[in-house]
């Protein structure tokens, strides 16, 4: 199986947080699988509602789409500034991802508003069920991630986030990374993929 | 995310108290009494938390069994009413499956993994303690309903459009999804803590393939865990937001569709049964070799049959649904590989067999139950195979003889195995041993209890009898095998009961003796190196490991005819406890403190949103806290400078 | 690729080697730029009507893939780390997949488009 030289530590050798945080993204694969499934099996099911290929604004949603896309650019300098010892840089890479973050969360706000203006509303077919509740799950973990930042950002600001402790930055970037790679899926198969009208 | 020692830390602490979370609590020394156990983050106390909380649970739902049976022990039954009757068959399923079956086996898991692989505690000691307690509060929250209301009524599967608003009023469903999703978290976050502790924390010379069986089923079950748990939590999302805000996942008339929730839930249902089943399988493969002085036969095919199982638990989850119109392909494909899932099953029977074929059994309370659990498993397998035949399933759907079938796997598969467990590591965990007398009286009246309870079933269900109805009319041929089955239940109670007082009269009767001393059974895995009790650091010094059976290992050896002789005795062999600051991982509050918020999250979410600002407060205040505490209080237990030096 | 993404065989070394086996963020840059690229590719097909479904979908999901695997390769230092994380999560990613493949199979979701 594995290696058998031991570290001190682990018996693999590997970090038990970044061990511990990959099964987690193994199972929240499982997770957000559900709620697209969902999504698709509901997609054309609109009732008297508007219809996804109707409502949806693909130039808006591509253009917050690729700002969270770069927040994991910047997500990795900060780490990267951080395994260098560089702590100016990385607090400043973290700002600026929790910005991005924070920008993509308010794209989604007005999304939601604008669709709810349009007669989109939570309960108005499964169709809008489905979509509010897979992009809804998906703000909420971009959210929590903007919450991990900051709270790395602050703890910075005090001094008390070094070199040493990169491997938090690295756990909330994995954190991060993932979020991301999720909305990659939905971008492409919620959006771009024509969706029925009506 | 629990390494936040700051290295400041260490040398701004002079003196007591120096480390004050939010500035307002001293951190716990553990001390003594119930404040010991609330801040504990030991893996054994732990373990014993799960256990005695499960068997509370355990005891509720077996009360909510006997009032099902006094009501259909006579035609038109008047004992409960049908909404009651509704209530109480439902608890029955999610106390039994969700609050006892599951942290039972999460009891052994939390105790034995790690002293199994050589470990001195899991890898995240504080979430372990947060997985006890969220589940405790899941588990409340749950039964609270009773007092709310009334508690769910549409079965344990909750199948939709029953448990929409129409046709269950009450709030019990949504003490249902929210209190389920809670244990829900419990379990994801036990199941990534054991699956890291399993990979992480071996000992030296542990490879994965001299891992007992125990430990390897209870890694199949915790990746079953992580995978599994997220696909109940989005079906619960959805019944809740469908329930509480409207949501039309559920909803026919708009295009919604009720099949929805069906294969979500199954598709986490299915490989729950083998959550809950594993763990017993791995406790019988610790306790049949023992009994019957022989090594497993054919380990490595018992760790892939295990391993096949947990895989191929993913693509059967549609035979729960053959009934439901999801049309010939899709019945055909799924009948075929519920076919197959009996082949790998089949291969653990066999190996269970081959083991005692040929051995000196020893017939201890521990072995009846672990034949027990080969033998009526097997038959609940055999009827499980016929439901695999869907034209013989449309036939057995609903009926009692889905009823019989399940619980000779649940009943006769798990809590046998669960109560072999019982038996055999008790030493392990209280230092003595249970009565083998009383506990092979507590075998037989339960084994001639179950099979009159569950037995009569089968013929119930042909005959035509359903599930889940509140009473049935005299004169279908139902009413003598009712009876018996009555009877029986009443008969398993008893049992239950002999096991109650066989632990309280055999800690009596230890009471004052010394503990028990080394290897009470000629055990042959590494648990049983540390002394009974176990002491609080597990072993004094961690053992390198060489083979698999280890322990058998250092006691044994051949002679020059190559036959088996005893080389060591036990007590050479094992620890005896003595070694001195062992640094261990420090107790806490905030693990307890983030559990009592989700409750309020919920009974806020059901009743009003200012519960849900004081649970959030609440579990925040506790996560934030529990970050910026260090994993170890530097100030206990330990004196080296450095804290590198957490081993020997 | 550059000399610094060999790959890690020997599992043994310590933290601090693995830790200079990550790329530069001059190759941070580049990756990103690739994926802004395939971004402004895949939002361009908004406006191509007159591309068939039948090709258009593979495209997409190509492009959705290839953009998946580089964050998870390079941001995520898949490439470089233990394989153990990516046995984990591959794990997961293909059990999802398939499990869920099924399951849309059997409401006929392909059928309809």
């Amino acid at each position: 199986m594995t290696n058998q030289t031991h570290s001190e530590e682990t018996t693999t050798g590997l970090s038990h947080n970044k061990l511990g945080m990959w099964v987690f993204l193994g199972s929240e694969c499982l997770l957000f699988g559900a709620l697209i499934s969902t999504y698709l099996l509901y997609r054309g099911r609109f009732a008297d509602g508007p219809a996804p290929g109707d409502i949806f604004d693909i130039p808006f949603t591509s253009v917050s789409s690729f700002v969270l896309l770069m927040s994991s650019l910047t997500m990795v300098l900060a780490l990267s500034a951080l395994q260098r010892g560089d702590e100016r840089n990385n607090r400043l890479w973290l700002l600026t991802t929790a910005l991005l973050g924070a920008v993509f969360v308010g794209g989604q706000v007005y999304e939601f508003t604008t669709f709810l203006r349009e007669g989109l509303g939570y309960t108005t077919s499964p169709f809008s069920s489905a979509f509010f509740t897979l992009t809804g799950f998906h703000g909420v973990h971009v959210s929590l991630g903007v919450i991990f930042l900051m709270s790395l950002y602050v703890s910075s600001a005090r001094g008390n986030l070094h070199k040493e402790r990169a491997e938090t930055v690295e756990l909330i970037g994995l954190y991060w990374h993932f979020v991301d790679i999720v909305w990659i899926f939905i971008f492409t198969v919620i959006y771009l993929v024509p969706s029925p009208t009506s | 995310m629990t390494q936040t020692m700051e290295p400041s830390s260490m040398e701004t602490s002079n003196g007591e108290n120096s480390h004050r979370p939010l500035g307002v609590y001293t951190r716990p020394k553990g001390g003594s009494g119930w404040r010991d156990w609330v801040t504990t983050v030991d893996h054994k106390k732990i373990g014993i938390l799960y256990g005695a909380a499960a068997l509370l649970f355990f005891v509720i739902g077996g009360i909510e069994a006997l009032l099902i049976r006094l009501q259909l022990a006579t035609p038109d039954g008047t004992v409960l009413g049908a909404d009651t009757y509704n209530q109480i068959y439902t608890m029955h399923g999610v106390t039994m499956i969700f609050l006892a079956a599951m942290p039972l086996a999460a009891a052994f898991a939390n105790y034995l993994i790690p002293l199994q692989i050589g470990a001195r505690d899991v890898a995240f000691p504080r979430l372990n303690a947060m997985s006890f307690w969220v589940f405790l509060a899941g588990g409340i929250f749950i039964n609270l309903s009773w007092l709310l209301g009334g508690a769910p009524d549409g079965g344990w599967f909750a199948y939709s459009p029953n448990t929409g608003i129409v046709f269950s009023p009450s709030h019990g469903m949504d003490f249902y999804a929210i209190g389920l999703q809670i244990t829900g978290i419990a379990s994801l976050v036990s199941g990534i803590n054991l699956t890291v502790t399993i990979f992480n924390m071996r000992a030296p010379g542990m490879t994965l393939f001299k891992m007992p069986v125990f430990t390897w089923m209870m890694l199949v079950v915790q990746l079953l865990l992580v995978f599994a748990m997220p696909v109940i939590a989005v079906a619960l999302f959805l019944l809740t937001f469908s329930r509480l805000f409207g949501a039309t996942f559920f909803t026919p008339e708009l295009g919604g569709d009720p099949l929805l929730w069906q294969h979500l839930f199954w598709i986490f249902g299915h490989p729950e049964v083998y959550i809950l089943v594993l763990p017993a399988f791995g406790i019988i493969s610790e306790v049949i070799p023992t009994f019957s002085r022989k090594p497993i036969f054919g380990y490595p095919f018992m760790v892939f049959s295990g391993i096949a199982i947990g895989f191929m638990g993913w693509g059967v989850w549609a035979h729960h649904m053959f009934a439901s119109g999801i049309g010939p392909v899709s019945v055909a494909a799924f009948s075929l590989s519920t076919m197959f899932i009996a082949v790998p099953t089949g291969v653990k029977i066999l190996n269970w067999m081959a083991t005692m074929w040929g051995g000196r059994i020893k017939f201890s309370a521990a072995m009846l139950f672990a034949i027990g659990v080969v033998s009526m498993f097997t038959i609940g397998g055999l009827s499980g195979v016929t439901h695999s035949v869907a034209p013989a399933d449309t036939q057995q759907t609903d009926t009692y003889y889905i009823v019989a079938h399940f619980h000779y796997v649940i009943f006769g598969g798990i809590i046998f195995g669960l109560f072999s467990g019982f038996y055999f590591w008790w030493p392990k965990v209280f230092g003595h041993k249970l009565s083998e007398k009383m506990g092979k009286l507590n075998f037989w009246v339960m084994l001639i209890g179950f099979n009159l309870t569950f037995g009569p079933m089968h013929i119930l269900g042909l005959q035509g009898m359903s599930r889940r109805i509140d009473t049935y009319s005299p004169g279908f041929g139902f009413e003598a095998w009712n009876l018996v089955v009555t009877i029986g239940s009443f008969i398993i109670a008893l049992s239950v009961l002999i096991f109650l007082i066989n632990v309280i009269t055999s800690a009596r009767n230890a009471r004052g003796l010394p503990p028990i001393g080394p290897d009470p059974w000629d055990a042959r895995s590494l648990e049983w190196i540390t002394p009974n009790p176990t002491p609080a650091h597990n072993f004094d010094e961690i053992p390198i490991v060489e083979s698999l059976d280890e322990f058998w290992h250092r006691k044994y050896g051949s002679d020059e005819d190559g036959k088996v002789v005893r080389v060591a005795s036990a007590e050479d062999v094992c620890q005896d406890g003595s070694a001195e600051g062992v640094h261990l991982p420090s107790p806490s509050y905030w693990p307890l403190v983030f559990a009592i918020g989700l409750p309020f999250i919920g009974l806020g979410l059901i009743y009003s949103l200012w519960f849900c600002v004081f649970g959030g407060a609440l579990a925040l205040m506790g996560l934030y806290a529990w970050v910026f505490e260090p994993v170890d209080d530097p100030d206990v237990d330990h004196h080296e400078p450095q804290k590198e030096d957490v081993s020997d | 690729m550059s000399t610094e993404t060999e790959h890690t065989t020997e599992s043994d070394k310590s933290d601090d080697e693995h830790s200079h086996e990550h790329p530069s963020d001059k190759k941070y840059f580049q990756i990103a730029g690739i994926l802004a690229i395939l971004t402004a590719l895949e939002v361009a097909t908004y406006w191509l009507e007159s591309v068939p479904g039948e090709i258009l979908i593979p495209v997409l999901m190509i492009m959705m893939v290839v953009k998946f695997f580089y964050v998870a390769a390079w941001f995520m230092h898949l490439r470089f780390d233990n394989s153990l994380f990516m046995k984990f999560f591959v794990s997961g990613l293909i059990l999802a997949s398939v499990v869920y493949a099924i399951f849309l199979t059997v409401f006929e979701f392909w059928h309809k488009g």
